[in-house]
């Protein structure tokens, strides 16, 4: 579904990994026509310093959101479970290593 | 369901506590039309402030001297497309945004309305408009609206190579014959009051400013930013033996910081008007150069078409 107006071609969100063990982290979107040239706009928009060792695209629609309105019932079972912290237990000074 | 005197309370409430703007987020009308009007105008500035480097790619003095120009007017082009895209977020496309600028419905930096005509201009470029860029964008980068402000932290980290390559250029005409030192001491006569322009009208004469700041878009006021690039300023001119063009320049030690004269408001309107040395060159460049990519937009648009089956995109 290509949701813009305009003849720029499809909106996709642009993804940077920095080095191999690190995770992937959102640079921002650009425009292509398919996924070759998603490829190569996400580099040349975004990697012209050594940002990335690998570049992920995903077309933006692809992308499910949760919305900030639910913020309080979607994350709502996690907010009351403060046992699972460490910081929940108290262990006596002496005990070393934990 | 929030009525929408509850969905302004939070969105106030977020401003208060420091918190970003998402683009789901509900937020007021106007806030997102100043929104799409600055970001969307930050953007012409950066893709239009192309064509005056631009112009002297192919006559820059050294080889390495225009590897750093073409690295830099790439980076310009990059700025450009990163805010298009933050403006996207709020609702509008990009060729809405296009349209507005190529009929004179948007506006860009005024400053890019001013003809380079030595290679010393470059260097004034980089040292000054990129100087002041940096100075507002640093403001920026805490801007209340999300997208906006990473676009601004990604933009304000390549931005600090613009303004060294700048001063660079500036330093090695200053220290050098006395020729180049006199076409160093002409773009800096030329450029410093167009400079000091780019913050915008004085606060007592900013249609925006009120807004701006409530809002948190801005967190200092075009008058406030202007006296900091000018305390900064001076003293990076005096080290390379440069004088500002300016005999009212003064150090204010109760105030520390500099009076200086305030430059010319009525050539400021006049250039934003479209009366500027290079307003009719400026864009009737970017309508050619958008008319011109009319055919690779259409065949990348016919061939996503004929692929439509095999691709996910649609």
């Amino acid at each position: 579904m290509n949701t813009n107006k305009d003849n720029q071609g499809t909106l996709w969100e642009v993804f940077l990994q920095k080095k191999s063990g690190q995770p992937f982290i959102h640079a921002g979107s650009i425009h292509a026509f398919d996924k070759e040239m998603a490829l190569q706009n996400a580099r040349d928009t975004y990697t012209r310093r050594g940002e990335a060792t690998v570049v992920w695209v995903v077309p933006s629609h692809c992308i499910v959101s949760s919305t900030p309105e639910d913020i309080g019932s979607f994350f709502d079972p996690a907010n009351d479970k403060i046992y699972r912290h460490p910081t929940f237990y108290n262990i006596p000074d002496a005990i070393k290593n934990m | 369901m929030k009525s929408e005197k509850e969905l302004e309370e939070i969105f106030e409430k977020k401003l208060a506590n420091n918190e970003f703007i998402e683009p789901k987020d509900w937020m007021p009308e106007k806030y997102r039309q100043h929104l799409i009007r600055q970001i969307s105008q930050h953007a012409h500035s950066e893709v239009v402030g192309m064509l005056p480097e631009g112009n002297w790619i192919t006559r820059a003095p050294s080889l390495r001297a225009k590897l750093v120009l073409l690295a830099k007017v790439q980076d310009e082009g990059g700025h450009g497309l990163y805010l298009y895209s933050a403006a996207e977020t709020l609702g509008i496309s990009r060729e809405e945004m296009l349209e507005a600028l190529h009929t004179g419905k948007a506006k860009y930096s005024s400053i890019f309305n001013y003809p380079t005509l030595t290679w010393a201009d470059i260097g004034a470029i980089g040292w000054l408009v990129d100087g002041a860029a940096i100075m507002n964008q640093v403001m920026l980068q805490r801007t209340s609206y999300g997208p906006y402000s990473r676009a601004m932290i990604r933009i304000c980290k390549e931005e600090s190579f613009h303004q060294r390559q700048g001063y660079e250029i500036m330093m090695r005409l200053a220290l050098g014959t006395p020729e180049q030192k006199q076409m160093a001491q002409d773009a800096l006569n030329r450029w410093w009051y167009p400079t000091l322009m780019m913050f915008g009208p004085p606060d007592s004469e900013s249609p925006h400013s009120a807004d701006a700041i409530k809002w948190r878009i801005k967190r200092e006021t075009n008058d406030q930013l202007r006296q900091k690039f000018v305390n900064q300023t001076v003293p990076q001119a005096e080290f390379i033996g440069l004088k500002v063009p300016d005999p009212n320049l003064k150090w204010n030690e109760e105030k520390k910081g500099y009076d200086f004269t305030p430059p010319d408001w009525n050539e400021f309107w006049r250039v934003i008007k479209g009366d500027g040395p290079c307003n009719k060159e400026r864009l009737s460049a970017r309508i050619k150069a958008h008319q011109e990519g009319q055919w690779v937009r259409d065949a990348a648009a016919a061939y996503a078409k004929k692929h439509s089956k095999e691709m996910i995109v649609s």
